[in-house]
């Protein structure tokens, strides 16, 4: 039996009793894993799976001897990054070494960047529904810096996979060197009763903007795009900040929301029972949905920081920033905007795709073609489901927005109903091939030969007589239960209009 | 084969120049030339103790290799088929690589330094690896875990360090070549006690890449040699730009070996640093010094004394900085991914014991007395004091340095203050130890190249004393060019080299 607490859950104050009393401030550390082909620092690619140890050379083992050089695609994503945030950029920056020991640090330091960062002093603008509404929030950031992912560690025996109780642990390497981009935020402050929406809507909205750079996969749960909420309460928004906790391990859009929340209404608890709060590193339980101490920040290590001297600075040139700059893809909000208007829809229903991280999806759906309301359903409705079932995000389905596109193609032609056209999306996304091809493997036509609907249409008048009387005396609704037993026999092949209108013909009413 | 500058036929006392060219001519293959020095080492090193390691069948091979493109018509490179000693702090793939510690014992790094690989490209003869200081923290070579090394001036002494191997190696005629790193006078100052050449380079002429940290602002690979021409010759070898190393100069290497042929000071601006010498310097030192002075006059040189303020706070200032660099580079010794592992079946440890174990274990006192001053730099709330005060000392310096070239070309000092000492005099006492340096640590805070040539023999102890020469970044030529006129007068007044006159062992 392990002696490592998950944590026996805290006490904590009702959310509407916490936001009465308190106001949240929150602090945003998110690290994103660029998408370069090769390391920050060496030539090693980056290929996420591969076999553990097999993409390393001596500088990402940190061997005896070994120099790191810089990667300019790495650099260049950096500024493009603080650009796209509205950021200074440096004219003039260092790396420097942060030291602690780590098993999974090769050199154990992490070459990052300290009191210089390439970026600094930007802002990205959030929208969140409120009780008024929309309201956009800005959210100030502080700064992106560059720096090397460490690599990964897993805990073999034990009962927790976690370091203690461990009979031993591996190390793979190939992360090791990974180039990545930690952007911190200032203090949001005056979210009141909203930070844990703001916190998720900030983040949904830096993963569209990075997606939109195509620096980053930002994908969540490959850690691709990590995030680290600080949570503080103070009495009021003109006290000094509280005592703040540094939650991490929240891995999934709607884990920062919980956790967010979490936090808030955990440390209320501790305030009101006269407690204070101590100043800590904690760890998000996704199952159980609470956080549990983790390392104290008191016994935190001093990381010494120095400058990186194998390394010469950087020092961007001011053409270079501005030929970036220029090429920046649209803003996301310009394009929210845009998009929004084309569609002529709702700020909710707008909301609702932001929400869902549909915009990409649904956009392309419609640009192969589709419905606007038509693609919003499907990504929303049965895709969004599916995706949360698997834990993905919606474009990581085995499903593209042309296929998507091509389904909804096939119900406006006639070919495919609702129903089965929910059966065709379960085809493709079990991998049997385009829509069409399962639409023929399956054959999942609609009926739309009229002799066939016929011959069921009699034979389900003949099983039920009473109800072919009702509606031959005008019961026109009582038709449902024929129509049904026709759909049935038809396996749902059938046009549930189309039978409806042969039977009252058949029968000689009308509606 | 006669040297003609040694006028003997011992393969081992040739110059490098002199070998290369009886190779290329065919008057000797280069497999005769590395057994004569294989041979040579088996005779001498159990009392030297200048290698850690020998590659007996490496070099071997590598001379065959030469003598079958000799044969095949092949041109050869300069150095083709002549022996050299690696200190055995740059990686060679395969080769055992411990920088004189026992946290590295056992290691077989898996790739070259650049410094290796250019050395192999040119067909240099590796015959093995050097003693040194561990990991190039000391002034003697007693700091080597595998036991110390002897000036083969006299046994009971120090050859300098950390690179007393490279040096006592050369001295000792094991080999004719060597290369040093130098920290802060880690090559020049053994130069300087055993009697021979030795050059730190413009700080990013060579790369560091395959160089085992140790203060990665202040290392610099460079040539050991017996004579000036031999050492420039092997310093074209391995200067030059690396991508591999981020902090390599993207420059041409400077005609170094055009230097030193043309050796010519008549009109050259010397500056004579006021601030090294003088009080402090051993008496013989410093009249060797002054009668070099006098020589180069001679020579038609124009003598000037220039004054450098804030070289007094030098040492200080490279004390901080050094162990600052150090504790971050040497961090990654830790037992978990090569190396030495210590303590890893006593009861159930953390990984974290088992790095301190190892560590505890690997490292030597003058290691763990570095990791700790710099780690102490390095911590919140001192490191404006220390860390933060050096770089601007080292700033000053830099001005300091900047300013002394207006008024001269090239500028010189002793190299040492004393000649060599006695082994264990100085092991007690970490100051001491460290003011060996005092003269030569400047060029490394402002990454300027440094020479360390002979100048004759204290009358009191008869040991070597050594003159350093220094110019601008990237101006290493003028070091080769003053270098080589110097030891050409000396040569006409002695006679005979240096070495020549060092007992035979």
């Amino acid at each position: 039996m392990s002696t490592v607490s998950t944590g026996a859950a805290d006490k904590v104050l009702p959310y509407d009793d916490v936001v009465a009393s308190f106001d949240p401030v929150l602090g945003l550390e998110v690290h994103v894993e660029l998408g370069t082909a090769t390391k920050m620092f060496c030539g090693c690619p980056t290929t996420f799976g591969a076999a553990p140890n097999t993409q390393v050379c001596p500088t990402c083992l940190g061997l005896p001897g070994s120099l790191p050089v810089v990667n300019k695609v790495g650099v260049e994503s950096a500024i493009r990054i603080g650009l796209a945030l509205n950021c200074s950029i440096a004219e003039w920056c260092r790396f420097a070494r942060k030291n602690y020991f780590y098993p999974d640090m090769p050199k154990n330091f992490q070459t990052s960047q300290y009191d210089e960062p390439i970026a600094y002093d930007g802002y990205l603008d959030v929208d969140v529904e409120t009780d008024e509404g929309v309201k956009t929030f800005r959210i100030g950031i502080e700064r992106a810096h560059m720096e090397e992912d460490t690599g990964k560690t897993t805990h073999q025996g034990g009962a927790t996979g976690r370091i203690h109780g461990a009979d031993y642990s591996l190390v793979d390497y190939n992360r090791a060197g990974i180039p990545l981009i930690e952007i911190v935020t200032k203090p949001i402050e005056g979210t009141g009763k909203y930070a844990p929406e703001v916190a998720r809507a900030y983040v949904t909205a830096l993963r569209e903007l990075l997606r939109g750079l195509g620096v980053s996969d930002v994908k969540m749960e490959q850690g691709s795009l990590r995030c680290d909420a600080n949570v503080s309460l103070r009495r009021s928004p003109s006290d000094p900040f509280g005592t703040r906790t540094e939650t991490k391990n929240v891995n999934s859009l709607r884990s920062i929301e919980r956790a967010v929340r979490y936090e808030m209404t955990r440390q209320a608890a501790v305030l009101e029972d006269g407690g204070s709060i101590t100043q800590e590193t904690r760890h998000w339980h996704e199952d159980t949905g609470i956080t549990t101490s983790g390392r104290s920040k008191e016994e935190a290590e001093d990381y010494r920081y120095f400058p990186e001297p194998d390394l010469v600075p950087i020092a961007p040139s001011r053409e270079w920033v501005e030929e970036l700059r220029a090429s920046l893809p649209e803003n996301p909000a310009v394009r929210r905007a845009r998009v929004q208007a084309a569609w002529g829809i709702s700020d909710l229903d707008m909301q609702t795709v932001l929400n869902a991280g549909a915009l990409d999806v649904v956009e392309e759906t419609v640009a192969a073609g589709a419905d606007q309301a038509a693609a919003r359903k499907w990504w929303l409705g049965e895709l969004a489901r599916v995706a949360n079932e698997r834990g993905v995000e919606l474009a990581d389905l085995p499903i593209t927005p042309a296929q998507v596109a091509r389904v909804e193609a096939l119900v406006g032609e006639g070919t495919l109903n609702d129903k089965l056209a929910r059966q065709v999306i379960e085809g493709v996304l079990a991998g049997e091939g385009e829509p069409d091809a399962v639409v023929a493997s399956r054959g999942l036509a609609v009926v739309s030969d009229d002799g066939p609907l016929l011959a069921a249409i009699d034979e389900a008048l003949a099983a039920q007589p009473d109800v072919a009387d009702k509606i031959r005396g005008g019961k026109v609704q009582a038709a449902g239960a024929i129509v049904g037993a026709v759909m049935k026999a038809t396996r749902g092949q059938a046009d549930a209009g189309r039978v409806r209108a042969l039977l009252l013909e058949r029968l000689g009413v009308s509606e | 084969m006669t040297s003609a500058v040694t006028g003997s036929t011992d393969l081992t006392r040739l110059t490098a120049a002199e070998t290369a060219s009886a190779v290329a001519a065919g008057e000797v293959s280069a497999a005769e030339v590395a057994t004569a020095h294989l041979d040579r080492i088996a005779a001498v090193d159990d009392r030297v103790h200048a290698f850690l390691h020998i590659d007996a069948e490496g070099a071997l091979a590598a001379a065959a290799a030469v003598d079958a493109a000799r044969s095949a018509g092949e041109q050869l490179s300069p150095l083709a088929g002549v022996p050299l000693a690696l200190k055995d702090v740059l990686t060679q793939k395969g080769i055992p690589t411990t920088c004189g510690s026992r946290i590295l014992e056992g290691w077989r790094p898996p790739y070259d330094a650049t410094v290796t690989a250019r050395l192999k490209d040119a067909g240099v003869v590796i015959l093995g690896k050097t003693n040194m200081d561990e990991f190039a923290m000391g002034s003697s070579t007693e700091h080597s875990a595998f036991g110390a090394t002897h000036n083969p001036w006299d046994l009971d002494r120090i050859p300098g360090g950390s690179g007393g191997g490279s040096a006592a190696a050369i001295a000792a005629f094991e080999a004719p070549l060597a290369i040093g790193t130098d920290t802060g006078g880690s090559i020049r100052q053994p130069a300087a006690v055993t009697g021979t050449v030795g050059v730190k380079p413009t700080y990013g002429a060579v790369s560091r890449y395959g160089l085992v940290a140790l203060a990665s602002s202040l290392d610099q690979a460079g040539p050991c040699a017996r004579t000036v021409l031999d050492a420039a010759l092997l310093h074209s070898v391995i200067a030059g730009h690396d991508p591999l190393d981020s902090t390599s100069l993207d420059q041409p290497v400077p005609d170094v070996v055009g230097a030193a042929r043309r050796a010519d000071v008549k009109g050259l601006r010397i500056g004579v640093v006021k601030e090294l010498g003088g009080e402090g310097y051993q008496a013989g030192v410093r009249q060797r010094f002054d009668e070099a002075v006098a020589l180069l006059t001679d020579l038609g040189a124009e003598v000037v004394e220039v004054s450098a303020p804030h070289f007094p706070y030098a040492l200080a200032a490279y004390y901080l900085i050094l162990p600052s660099e150090c504790s971050s580079n040497l961090a990654k010794f830790d037992g978990i991914r090569f190396g030495l592992r210590v303590g890893e079946g006593d009861g159930d440890p953390s990984v974290e014991q088992v790095m301190a174990r190892t560590r505890a274990a690997g490292f030597g006192a003058e290691a763990t007395r570095r990791i700790m001053l710099g780690t102490y730099a390095l911590s919140a709330g001192y490191y404006d004091a220390y860390y933060g005060s050096a770089q601007k000392v080292r700033t000053l310096i830099q001005r300091d340095f900047a300013a002394a070239f207006e008024q001269a070309d090239v500028l010189i000092s002793p190299t040492a203050p004393t000649t060599a000492f006695k082994l264990g005099e100085k092991l007690d006492d970490p100051l001491a130890m460290y003011l060996n340096d005092v003269a030569t640590i400047p060029a490394n805070l402002a990454g300027i190249p440094g020479m360390s040539l002979p100048i004759g023999l204290a009358p009191e102890d008869g040991l070597p004393v050594g003159l350093q020469i220094m110019a601008p970044a990237m101006a290493d030529d003028r070091l080769y060019n003053a270098g080589a006129a110097l030891e050409g007068a000396l040569l006409d007044r002695w006679g005979r080299p240096i070495l020549e006159e060092a007992p035979a062992l």
